[in-house]
């Protein structure tokens, strides 16, 4: 998949039954790619942000923003262009730890990348880190080696830099 | 007042008269209610026939046509209907029984996921599960069907909600909709830009489609048209937008469209495409249609510009509001040259529709079915060669008179449409033109129209074959497979068996005095009109430019 064809989509809807099913339900009609998609309430009783990242030309895109503006309970999109847009993800990691050595070799790389140890077990250590999307890959190819156990991953939420707001 | 009760007066409040429906037992308390009120209800034989109906009624009327159907396979039987409208924009409320709340999600007798199954074909759907939801919802509901692109919005009814009793005061009814606000005026920079390319142009055409129609926006059409001196072509739901006997109203462009507009479509240097969608049956080939036009499209719905075609000036706004503006602002182009040379190619294809034959030519039909019908005349059409045969020979001449079954394209839409349409307008002659195919999805609703007494003249363009797609199979694949009926019913004793006068009409001639005699007497009739099934349609062929139609079948084999 080509990189310059992904987009964040930030979509403001109301919180109400079945929402989510409507937005997710469009994608799968419509032929659209959702490559994740992450949802939750908003400071505002009643409307809920849902993030979704997506692969697409450009007229895909725009019939994407214009087909989720009909959904009556969207009620605001937009794209979030990469360069105004900060973009998270938060990912639970359980690595296979069962010497001193390898535990104190996953610690000092989950410091480096401000993760977190959250847990520990005589053969695991499980780890709580949130960043850009690329430090969590090349967290976890540091850490492939020991062996993943479990991944947990949200989708990616975004933000638009600066004073603006959607 | 009990959930019901709130119910009915809500849909008395917004101006419901009819109902179509058909009843069941989560719907029990509704029908107490219906019983007290002065709503008149319209039993049918299927609930797909409620909703095509509701659909008739809407687009015969241009107001909001209701259907009810009861839980599980009522709601389903009902979703053709639902698709149906959705696809066309035709405004209407289905109104559907689901199982009290509590039980929602245990698989309840007659329990389906009717907000699910019909959020893909529906513009909207609530559930309300309350009785002070149920006031909220009706009122958006109908607000939703009816403005911006219209469409259907089910209301997913659980019983429990029908029958809680409330005093509807201690309650804050809202209906704001914070999503909801279509746009009607188009912007103003955007139609100037327009205008200057129309009053720039040689060679300008309009293409209408149903949107015109949705808009009530035929006179101003015309009054644009004539004020500039721009031909008019037509979608298939745009038929009857503009006169297809006035000298601009060339009739309906695409797969079996009138050569002239498809020749017209080539040529042109301007389009202003109003309320279409450039579906791919109008359109043939996108990368070959229009080719020497700059395109202007206006459309209340911003998701259909550029949505197939690549627009050159996209105006966002409603058919009526966007023309006055023009009519406003418009210099007259040029088009002496224009409109003479495309006349002279209307006068040079005009098609052939006399035919003293037996079998009958479906063209002589269209032909005697013209002349036995006035202008007010609603025709609703099935799907397949009868329709295709109707929108290329029949010419319309007002709007909501030409009612049939376009981007969904069901089987079984004419004769439960003309039903709805008749209810629309009581007066007016209503004629359901069928295959012998479509007619047999949806006859018994013939006892609907008996048991109302209904004046409705169904012709069934009877050739004992699945028409269309034969055609397909003759043209394309050389065979003909699954599409013959080898042994049909008899059609006049059939409808003898509904109580309803049936005729059998072969010879040319009969099926005008048939039709006139019917009319007169306003008594409902079943016509079987023996056709002759080699008969074909003209057609571009899948994948050509428009101007590439074929109207020459001496290649294809006559059928056995």
């Amino acid at each position: 998949m080509n990189k310059e064809n992904k987009h964040t989509i930030s979509i403001l809807v109301e919180n109400k039954t079945g929402v989510l099913q409507r937005v997710s339900g469009l994608f799968t009609r419509r032929d659209f790619n959702i490559n994740n998609i992450t949802v939750g309430k908003t400071a505002e009783p009643g409307l809920s942000r849902i993030t979704i990242t997506t692969y697409g030309d450009n007229r895909t895109l725009e019939q994407i923003i214009k087909q989720l503006n009909k959904l009556i309970e969207v009620i605001k999109v937009r794209e979030m262009k990469p360069e105004q847009t900060i973009r998270r993800q938060l990912a639970l990691l359980k690595i296979h730890a069962p010497t001193e050595q390898d535990k104190s070799e996953i610690i000092q790389y989950t410091n480096i990348f401000r993760g977190h140890i959250i847990d520990v077990t005589p053969k695991t250590i499980t780890i709580e880190i949130s960043g850009k999307p690329d430090n969590i890959n090349a967290l976890m190819d540091l850490l492939r080696p020991y062996g993943i156990k479990e991944t947990a991953k949200t989708g990616i939420t975004a933000i638009t830099r600066g004073q603006k707001t959607l | 007042m009990k959930g019901s009760q709130l119910l009915i007066n809500k849909l008395k409040e917004n101006g419901v008269k009819t109902i179509f429906g058909y009843p069941g037992g989560v719907l029990l308390p509704f029908y107490d209610a219906l019983y007290e009120s002065d709503i008149e209800h319209i039993l049918v034989r299927h609930e797909q026939a409620a909703a095509h109906a509701a659909d008739g009624y809407a687009r015969a009327s241009g107001k909001v046509g209701v259907c009810l159907a009861t839980s599980g396979p009522g709601a389903t039987n009902v979703t053709t209907g639902v698709a149906t409208a959705h696809m066309d924009s035709s405004p209407i409320v289905v109104l559907t029984g689901q199982v009290p709340t509590q039980a929602i999600g245990t698989d309840m007798f007659q329990e389906v996921d009717t907000i699910g199954i019909t959020m893909p074909i529906s513009k909207h759907n609530y559930q309300p599960r309350s009785p002070e939801k149920i006031v909220e919802a009706i009122d958006k509901a109908f607000y939703i069907a009816s403005t911006g692109r219209p469409g259907p919005v089910v209301l997913d009814l659980p019983r429990n909600a029908l029958e809680e009793e409330i005093n509807i005061e201690d309650y804050k009814i809202n209906t704001d909709i914070p999503g909801y606000k279509p746009t009607t005026k188009g912007n103003v920079k955007q139609i100037r830009k327009a205008i200057e390319v129309i009053n720039n142009s040689q060679k300008p055409l309009i293409l209408v489609g149903g949107g015109v129609i949705l808009a009530n926006a035929s006179e101003e059409l015309l009054e644009f048209a004539t004020l500039t001196n721009i031909p008019v072509c037509t979608t298939l739901m745009g038929k009857g937008a503009i006169s297809e006997e006035h000298p601009l109203g060339l009739g309906m462009i695409g797969m079996h469209g009138i050569e002239t507009t498809n020749i017209a479509l080539t040529e042109c240097d301007c389009l202003i495409a109003i309320g279409c969608r450039f579906s791919d049956r109008s359109v043939s080939n996108g990368k070959l249609f229009a080719p020497n036009a700059k395109i202007i499209q206006i459309d209340v719905d911003p998701a259909e510009i550029g949505k197939t075609i690549s627009i050159d000036i996209p105006i966002v706004g409603d058919a009526k509001v966007t023309l006055k503006e023009f009519i406003n602002q418009v210099e007259n182009p040029d088009t002496i040259n224009w409109t003479k040379h495309i006349s002279n190619i209307r006068k040079e294809t005009e098609p052939e529709i006399s035919f003293n034959t037996v079998p009958l030519k479906p063209q002589q039909c269209i032909k005697e079915i013209m002349e036995a019908v006035t202008d007010d005349t609603i025709i609703t059409t099935d799907v397949g060669q009868n329709q295709m045969w109707m929108a290329h020979y029949y010419k319309t001449k007002k709007p909501r008179t030409f009612i049939s079954s376009g981007g969904l394209g069901t089987m079984g839409f004419g004769l439960p449409a003309a039903i709805g349409a008749q209810f629309a307008k009581p007066e007016e002659n209503v004629l359901a033109i069928c295959g012998d195919g479509g007619f047999q999805m949806v006859l018994q609703e013939l006892a609907t129209i008996k048991e109302n007494d209904l004046p409705i003249v169904t012709c069934i363009l009877n050739n004992n074959y699945l028409g269309m797609v034969a055609q397909l199979q003759r043209l394309f694949n050389d065979y003909v497979y699954q599409t013959k009926f080898y042994d049909n019913p008899d059609f006049v004793q059939l409808a003898k068996a509904y109580k309803i006068k049936g005729e059998v009409v072969e010879k040319p001639g009969e099926l005008k005095e048939t039709i006139q005699n019917a009319l007169k007497q306003r008594e409902a009739t079943v016509i079987d009109i023996r056709i002759d099934a080699n008969e074909l349609l003209p057609i571009v062929p899948p994948g050509s430019a428009l101007n590439q139609m074929k109207k020459e079948f001496d290649d294809v084999e006559d059928l056995e």
